[in-house]
C-alpha cells in the first residue's frame, strides 16, 4: 500500500471505569472507502475523537502522510485537511444554511450571495438544499446533509462520518452513497463509521471490526458474509428477533379523528385531517421523510402540543385532545422522543433522576420528596432487564453512548407499563445489537395486549417490524396497510404524497 | 487571531478552583489598585483580608451584611438554576422594605411583642409581591424577565423615596427623609450582646438549607431544576414552565423581601431613603461565585460582605472614595466568568486565516 494518508497505531484511550480504545491501529489509504464497524461503546465515537483532535490519547500515535502530527484540537486535524460529519447536529439552528458552512471557513472563502459559491458545491453532490433556508426549518434529514456540506466545503482530503445514515430516507441513503464514491474517486478519503451491516459491504473497499475496544480484524466486506461481520462485531451470534406473526388486533386505543394543526413556529409543515386508529396488540408503523410533520404529529399526541378540539385524539376512548403530557402518561401514553439528550433526558442528570422524569408523581415523590434509593432501584432495574450498559445508575445521560441510552429510554418508558408507546426512530444510531433488543421490547409489548406507533425512516425496520404501516408527506397521513400488501413501488409513491388513487 | 475552543469536558476541579482564583486575582488587582492610589498595598489588602474578620464586633458586621446577601443570593439561585433571569432582586428586597416597614411602623408602645413576626411576614409579601410583577408581565405578555426586573428596581426606590420623603416621614426628624423609629415591638432581636448581628441571620442559614433541600430533595425543586438545564425535556416530561417561573420568582421575591425587612427592622429599625448599598445586585455575583448552589451562595455572601466592610474601612481610614467596593466587586464578577469561560473553553493562537496551506 502507499503511504497512507492517515494511521493511527496503538491508540489506547481509558475512560473512568472503562478502556474504550485498547491498542487499536488503523490504516486508510488515498481514496479509500474504509468502514469502522462497531456496536455502540465498542469505541469507534473514541476512536474518532482522537483521530480529529477533539480527543488526546493515552498512548498511540497518529501519522498523517506518514508524519507523525500532534492534534491538540479538532483546528489542527481541519489544518492537515481533515472533516469530520458527526452524528450529533451541531448547526446553528438561527442561522442560514450558507451561514452555517460559512461559519467553518475562512472568510474569503465565503463572499458574496450563497448562489454563487455554495450553490455550485450543492449541486455538484447533489446534496437538494436551499442555502438561504434557515437551519431550524429543516428536518433532521436535511440538517444531516448541511453537515455533510459544511464538512465538504472545506475540500477536506478525509472525511470522517459518525453514523451518517441513520436518519437517511433510502433516496438519500443513496444519494450520499454516490456522493461518497464521487469523493473517494476525487481522492479523497473517506472514513465511514456505522454499525449497519449491509451499508457497509455496499459501501466500504475495507472495513475495521472494533469489539470492546480493539480492532478485531480487517477485512473486504464485500467478500464477508453478513453473518461474518456480524459475528465479528458482536462476539456472539446476533440474536434474531421474533419473527411477527400477523394476529387479530383488538379494540382501539388511540384514535385520532381528522386533526389539523396549523405548523408551529418556524416550521413548514402542519398536519392535514390526520386520521388513524391503533388497536390493542398492533404495532403501527408510520413511514415517510422526516420533515413531513413526523414530529409534530408526536407532540400533539404526547401532549407537547395542545391537540386542537379534544375529540381529535382518544385514547381508551376518552377524549385527550387538551390533556397535558403528564395526565396522558397516568392513563398509559407513554412516548419516547427522537432526540434522546435535552429531550427524552436531561444530560447533566444521572439516570436515576432521569427515571423520574417520566415516573407517575405518586410513584416517584411520596407528599413531594423524591425518593432516591427509589429511583436508583428503579434504574438499575431498567440498566439490567435491557441490557444498558452504565457503570451505575446515578451516571449522567450523557456519559451514555446513543444506543444504550435508547435502550435506557426504551426501557424507563415499558417500565411504566404502557398501553399505548408512541416511539420515534427507536433504533436511530443503535446497533444491531440494542436494534434487536428494541425491536423485541416493542413485540412483547404488542404481544402482551399493548400497542405501538413506531415513526421511522428505516423502511427496514418499518417492514420488518410493524403490523400495518401508514405513510405521511406534507402534513398528511395515508391510510394504513397491512404489511404483506405493501409494495416497494405503491412505497415509492406514497412517500411523495401521492396514494389517493391507489386501493388501501 | 485568537480564538476559543470548547474543551471536550471540563474539570470538576477547576471548575469549584474557579471562583477561588477570581478571588485570588481580585484580592491581586486590588493590591495593584492601592499602588496607584498611593496607598500601602498591604495596608489596603489587611482592611479586606483581616479586619473585617478580627473580634467579635466584626464578626457581628459580617453578619450583619452577609444576611441580606445571603437571602438574596439563595434566591437568586433558584431563579438562575430555572432559567429565569431575574436580576432585580434589589428592587424585591426595597419592596419587602417597604411592605415590612409599614407593618412596623402600625405598632405602637402597647404592641403584642410577637408582632414583628408579622412585620417579617409583611416584608416577604411585599417582596413577592414585587417579583409577582416580574412574573406576570413575562407570563402574560412574554416580556424579558431581565429588562423587568432589573426595571421595576428603580421604581421600588422611587417608592421608597416618595414614602420617606412625604406620607412617612417623621414628623420630629428634622426633615431628614427617614421614617419615625419602630416600636420595640417591630424591631428583630440582636443576637450577641455588642454585636448589630439579628436574628435574620438564622433565617439565612435556613434559607439556604430549605433551598437546598427543594432542589436536591424535592419534585417542585426537581422540576425546576429539569426546566433550567433542558426546557424540551422538561415539555416533554410535561412539567409547566410557567410553573417553574412563578416558584422561582415567588420564592426569590420572598427571600429578597425578607433580606429588605430585615434590614430595616434590624440594624436600621427606621426606614430611609437609602436601605441597601445593592445587596441585591451584589447578591448576582454571590449567588454566581457561589455556583448556584444554596451552600456555596451562603458562603460567597460572607465574601462580599467582607467586601463591603473592606471597603467601608478604605473609605473611613485611608480615605479612598466609597466606589472602591464596586470595582472590587466588578472586578471579582468579570474574572469569574473569565475562569469559568477558560474552564469550558481554551485559548487557541491560529495563524490568520488563508496563510496556511
Amino acid at each position: 500500500m502507499a503511504v497512507p494518508r492517515l494511521e493511527l497505531r496503538g491508540i489506547t484511550k481509558q475512560y473512568p471505569g472503562a478502556l474504550a480504545n485498547d491498542d487499536v491501529s488503523l490504516a486508510i489509504a488515498p481514496g479509500e472507502i474504509h468502514a469502522v464497524l462497531g456496536e455502540n461503546g465498542a469505541g469507534k465515537s473514541t476512536l474518532m475523537k482522537i483521530a480529529y483532535g477533539t480527543l488526546a490519547p493515552d498512548a498511540g500515535q497518529i501519522l498523517w502522510d506518514g508524519r507523525p502530527v500532534a492534534l491538540r484540537a479538532p483546528g489542527d486535524a481541519r489544518a492537515l485537511g481533515m472533516g469530520m460529519v458527526f452524528q450529533h447536529f451541531v448547526l446553528f439552528d438561527t442561522l442560514t444554511v450558507a451561514q452555517n458552512v460559512a461559519l467553518g471557513l475562512p472568510p474569503a472563502a465565503a463572499r458574496g450571495p450563497a448562489r454563487t459559491w455554495l450553490a455550485p458545491l450543492i449541486a455538484r453532490y447533489r446534496l437538494r438544499l436551499d442555502p438561504d433556508a434557515h437551519v431550524g426549518d429543516l428536518s433532521a434529514g436535511e440538517r444531516q446533509r448541511v453537515e455533510l456540506l459544511r464538512a465538504l466545503a472545506a475540500r477536506p482530503r478525509l472525511l470522517i462520518l459518525d453514523e451518517p445514515t441513520s436518519i437517511l430516507s433510502p433516496e438519500a441513503k443513496a444519494a450520499l452513497f454516490s456522493t461518497l464514491r464521487q469523493l473517494a474517486a476525487e481522492g479523497c478519503s473517506v472514513v465511514y463509521i456505522s454499525h449497519k451491516l449491509e451499508e457497509i459491504r455496499e459501501l466500504g473497499d475495507r472495513c475495521t471490526v472494533l469489539r470492546a475496544g480493539r480492532a478485531v480484524a480487517t477485512v473486504d466486506p464485500r467478500a464477508s458474509a453478513r453473518d461474518e461481520l456480524a459475528v465479528l462485531m458482536l462476539g456472539t451470534a446476533v440474536d434474531q428477533v421474533r419473527a411477527v406473526e400477523p394476529r387479530p388486533a383488538g379494540d382501539p386505543v388511540l384514535s385520532v379523528r381528522r386533526l389539523s394543526m396549523p405548523a408551529p413556529a418556524g416550521q413548514r409543515v402542519g398536519l392535514r385531517e390526520v386520521s388513524f386508529e391503533l388497536r390493542a396488540g398492533e404495532i403501527l408503523g408510520v413511514a415517510g421523510v422526516s420533515g413531513n410533520g413526523q414530529t409534530l404529529l408526536l407532540s400533539a399526541l404526547s401532549g407537547e402540543e395542545a391537540s386542537g378540539p379534544d375529540d381529535a385524539v382518544l385514547l381508551m376512548g376518552r377524549p385527550v385532545g387538551r390533556l397535558r403530557p403528564a395526565a396522558r402518561r397516568a392513563l398509559g401514553l407513554r412516548a419516547i422522543p427522537e432526540e434522546r439528550l435535552g429531550r427524552g433526558c436531561v444530560p447533566e442528570m444521572g439516570l436515576d433522576e432521569n427515571m423520574l422524569l417520566t415516573m407517575a408523581p405518586a410513584q416517584a415523590a411520596a407528599g413531594g420528596w423524591i425518593r432516591r434509593r427509589g429511583l436508583a432501584t428503579a434504574a438499575a432495574r431498567v440498566i439490567a432487564r435491557y441490557g444498558v450498559r452504565a457503570a451505575a445508575p446515578r451516571v449522567p445521560a450523557r456519559s451514555l453512548s446513543g444506543g444504550n441510552l435508547q435502550k435506557f429510554m426504551v426501557g424507563r418508558e415499558l417500565d411504566g407499563a404502557p398501553r399505548v408507546l408512541l416511539a420515534a426512530q427507536p433504533t436511530w444510531g443503535v446497533d444491531v445489537g440494542a436494534a434487536a433488543r428494541i425491536h423485541q421490547a416493542l413485540i412483547d409489548l404488542r404481544d402482551a395486549g399493548g400497542a405501538a406507533l413506531v415513526v421511522s425512516e428505516d423502511l427496514d425496520e418499518l417492514l420488518g417490524l410493524c403490523d400495518r404501516v401508514a405513510v405521511m408527506a406534507g402534513g398528511r397521513l395515508s391510510p394504513a396497510v397491512a404489511r404483506e400488501r405493501i409494495g416497494t413501488d405503491m412505497l415509492g409513491r406514497w412517500l411523495e404524497g401521492r396514494w389517493d388513487h391507489d386501493p388501501a | 487571531m485568537i480564538r476559543l475552543e470548547p474543551r471536550a469536558s471540563a474539570s470538576r476541579l477547576a471548575t469549584w478552583l474557579s471562583p477561588l482564583a477570581a478571588l485570588a486575582l481580585t484580592l491581586l488587582g486590588g493590591a495593584a489598585l492601592f499602588a496607584m492610589l498611593g496607598v500601602d498595598a498591604w495596608q489596603g489588602l489587611r482592611l479586606f483580608l483581616v479586619e473585617p474578620f478580627d473580634g467579635l464586633y466584626a464578626w457581628g458586621e459580617l453578619a450583619v451584611k452577609a444576611t441580606p446577601l445571603a437571602l438574596c443570593a439563595v434566591g437568586l439561585s433558584l431563579c438562575f438554576r430555572a432559567n429565569v433571569w431575574n436580576i432585580g432582586a434589589e428592587g424585591q428586597l426595597v419592596a419587602g422594605a417597604v411592605a415590612g416597614g409599614g407593618a412596623a411602623l402600625l405598632a405602637g408602645p402597647g404592641t403584642w411583642p410577637g408582632y414583628v413576626l408579622l412585620v417579617m411576614i409583611a416584608g416577604m409579601l411585599g417582596g413577592m409581591l414585587w417579583a409577582a410583577l416580574t412574573a406576570w408581565l413575562k407570563d402574560r405578555f412574554g416580556a424579558n424577565e431581565m429588562l423587568v426586573s432589573l426595571m421595576l428596581t428603580y421604581v421600588a426606590q422611587l417608592l421608597l423615596g416618595y414614602l420617606v420623603f412625604g406620607p412617612w416621614r417623621d414628623p420630629y426628624g428634622y426633615n431628614f427623609p427617614q421614617s419615625r423609629p419602630f416600636d420595640e415591638a417591630a424591631v428583630l432581636p440582636v443576637l450577641w450582646e455588642g454585636t448589630r448581628a439579628h436574628a435574620g441571620l438564622w433565617l439565612a442559614l435556613a434559607a439556604a438549607v430549605a433551598a437546598w433541600l427543594f432542589l436536591a430533595r424535592s419534585h417542585p425543586g426537581f422540576r425546576l431544576r429539569v426546566a433550567g438545564a433542558a426546557p424540551a425535556a422538561a415539555r416533554y416530561a410535561g412539567y409547566s414552565s410557567r410553573q417553574v417561573l412563578w416558584t422561582s420568582m415567588l420564592a426569590c421575591g420572598a427571600l429578597a423581601g425578607l433580606a429588605g425587612i430585615g434590614e430595616v427592622a434590624g440594624p436600621m429599625q427606621r426606614l430611609t431613603a437609602s436601605v441597601s448599598p445593592g445587596y441585591g445586585f451584589a447578591a448576582v455575583i454571590a449567588a454566581f461565585l457561589g455556583r448556584l448552589h444554596p451552600a456555596g451562595a451562603l458562603l460567597a455572601s460572607f465574601v462580599m460582605a467582607a467586601l463591603y466592610i473592606g471597603g467601608e474601612l478604605a473609605q473611613s481610614r485611608l480615605g479612598l472614595p466609597a466606589s472602591i467596593v464596586g470595582v472590587f466587586q466588578g472586578m471579582a464578577l468579570a474574572l469569574l466568568l473569565l475562569g469559568d469561560t477558560l474552564v469550558r473553553h481554551r485559548i487557541r493562537w491560529h495563524p490568520p486565516a488563508g496563510a496556511a496551506g
